[in-house]
């Protein structure tokens, strides 16, 4: 469904992304991992055009996105959260959910409607507020909130788009371990074609939602396949699982 | 849900939006001798809404807005004093449509930039636009401007009254109303909401689809016009047209009006404009040489203690009223 090849990215002479050739296939619950400064938050830039690739594709459904801007990417069904809150802090939860259902609907642009009008966007809104359970907080500021609460708004958010392919980077930090069931409850109701790619340093997270890991290292794929063999894999453990899965 | 209950009637009129308007016409009653300051006060009304626009919702940092009001004004004047074009109303739609077509052109370029780098290139335009006014003598009037300008009868019916402003404020007033209610629809349709959108979170927006950039440039264009449509309405009103229409002075006052009133809230324009207008007539008159410095004090009290301008205050209040009722229910 979504595809690299030979992705490589640059800052000067500091290589971000090498050579990556990536695959995510429908349906897919994919998790991305690796050791802070590994390069999985700008690989997530660059599949979503918020950077330009300095080499190598983007290819959505067979079909090359790479000079798409941000905005047609996400019409085409890429959506991502992001992994410091990037909210409308200043409206409200609902607000925050409506602005991207709008869009979604293609109704952003309406000028003479009053959005308060459009019932397709509230029913839509409320339905997606009530799967994150943010009821009760639905009215208040964003700003309000504690952060993790801050959280399931940007998952609302990225849902509210309806993708194809949603990129979630490090969508449980910060979220109360009591309520990192709401995010997973949440992408288990997600339709079964959607491919799911998550970055996550929570492992227990990882293995409960992943069948199929990449491990990413210095910009480059270490290693890639099932969470049994990620877990066997003596270079993951090497490099970045070290001592974790031993105990 | 509250929340969505609430959304779905945010836009609904509110009674006590009728009172701005009421106080309108009943200042045309109670003080009929004040009414050229009246339409002085309306025209800076509706030149502030189009700053609220794109400054108080779309988040755009602008110090050259005075560039569309001196385009509306000069169109009008030099249609006027070149063509022999004085009827009123089509006058002011040439206006509205140049500074809109100047709003989309230069909005184009400059909306590619933030910050300080946005601020900069919008006075930078306003100069420009200055300086051609300055230049361009034989059109323009140069320095000088344009005097003695005078146009048909409203709908061939209402004549100016050069005297007493009577027609000139009924004029500006019913003109103030349409404008409002075009950026009431505006600010309360979803594209009201994604310029909300923008101003909070740029990065979020273009996240969501929206085409940040476009929606910025007709945001522009839109506050343009209604700029421009208030500097046709200067002209028509006070049958001149000079370089202050397009001067900093202009640009930056209409900025401290709606910071007075409280921007990005509909209502600052009107709070501020009365205010500000106000302050500066009563100032003036107790005290001929000094009256700025009560101006500066009062505007240095609001930017410290009020953050949110006059508006802000009563809303603050009202949360406040709102919680001890809840409370006390409780």
């Amino acid at each position: 469904m979504l595809e690299t090849r030979g992705l490589c990215k640059s800052f000067g002479a500091l290589e971000v992304a090498r050579d990556v050739n990536f695959r995510l296939e429908r349906g897919a619950r994919h998790a991305l991992i690796g050791p802070n400064g590994a390069g999985k938050t700008t690989f997530v830039n660059l599949l979503t055009g918020v950077l330009p690739p300095s080499r190598g594709s983007v290819l959505l459904e067979g079909e090359d996105v790479t000079a798409l801007a941000q905005a047609r990417r996400v019409k085409r069904g890429i959506a991502r959260t992001f992994q410091i809150n990037q909210l409308f802090r200043g409206l409200s939860v609902f607000e925050n959910v409506a602005i991207a259902v709008s869009e979604r609907l293609g109704t952003g642009g309406a000028m003479w409607r009053a959005v308060g009008r459009r019932a397709d966007v509230i029913e839509e809104t409320m339905r997606l507020v009530r799967m994150l359970r943010l009821d009760v907080d639905a009215g208040r500021r964003v700003a309000e909130l504690p952060y993790g609460r801050q959280r399931l708004v940007e998952i609302a958010i990225a849902l509210g788009l309806n993708p194809r392919v949603l990129l979630l980077d490090e969508p449980a930090a910060g979220i109360p371990s009591t309520e990192s069931h709401i995010l997973l409850d949440a992408i288990a109701t997600l339709p079964k074609d959607i491919a799911v790619l998550i970055i996550e340093h929570d492992m227990d997270l990882v293995f409960r939602f992943a069948d199929r890991i990449t491990v990413l290292v210095s910009g480059a794929i270490l290693a890639e396949g099932t969470p049994a063999e990620i877990a066997a894999n003596p270079e993951v453990r090497t490099v970045y699982l070290g001592s974790a899965l031993d105990g | 849900m509250k929340a969505a209950s609430d959304f779905a009637q945010r836009h609904r009129l509110r009674w006590w939006e009728a009172l701005p308007w009421l106080a309108g016409i009943g200042a045309f009653f109670v003080f009929p001798n004040y009414l050229a300051f009246g339409t002085q006060v309306l025209i800076t009304i509706l030149f502030a809404l189009s700053l609220d626009l794109v400054l108080g919702y779309a988040g755009i940092v602008t110090l050259g807005h005075a560039a569309f009001f001196g385009a509306g004004a000069y169109t009008v004047g030099m249609l006027a004093a070149h063509a022999g074009w004085t009827e009123p109303l089509s006058g002011l739609l040439a206006a509205a449509v140049v500074a809109g077509a100047i709003g989309l052109v230069s909005g184009f370029v400059l909306l590619r930039t933030h910050g300080l780098t946005l601020l900069m290139l919008t006075l930078c335009t306003m100069t420009l636009l200055e300086q051609a006014a300055n230049m361009g003598a034989a059109w323009t009037g140069g320095f000088d401007g344009m005097p003695g300008l005078s146009f048909q009868k409203i709908l061939g019916v209402f004549g100016f009254d050069t005297l007493y402003f009577r027609t000139q404020y009924l004029y500006v007033l019913a003109l103030l109303f349409a404008a409002f209610v075009l950026v009431r629809t505006l600010i309360f349709s979803s594209f009201g909401q994604s310029l909300t959108g923008i101003r909070e979170n740029l990065l979020r927006m273009h996240a969501v689809g929206a085409p940040v950039r476009s929606r910025l440039i007709v945001a522009y264009a839109i506050s343009a016009a209604l700029a421009g449509l208030a500097g046709g309405l200067f002209t028509q009103a006070t049958g001149y047209v000079n370089l202050a229409v397009l001067g900093l002075e202009r640009a930056a006052g209409v900025m401290i009006i709606l910071i007075l009133g409280g921007y990005g809230r509909l209502y600052g324009a009107f709070v501020g404009a009365v205010a500000y207008m106000l302050l500066e007539h009563v100032l003036a008159k107790a005290y001929p040489t000094a009256w700025q410095l009560g101006l500066g004090i009062t505007l240095i009290t609001v930017a410290l203690f009020a953050r949110n301008g006059v508006i802000g205050i009563f809303d603050s209040l009202r949360r406040r009223l709102a919680g001890k009722t809840r409370g006390s229910a409780l």
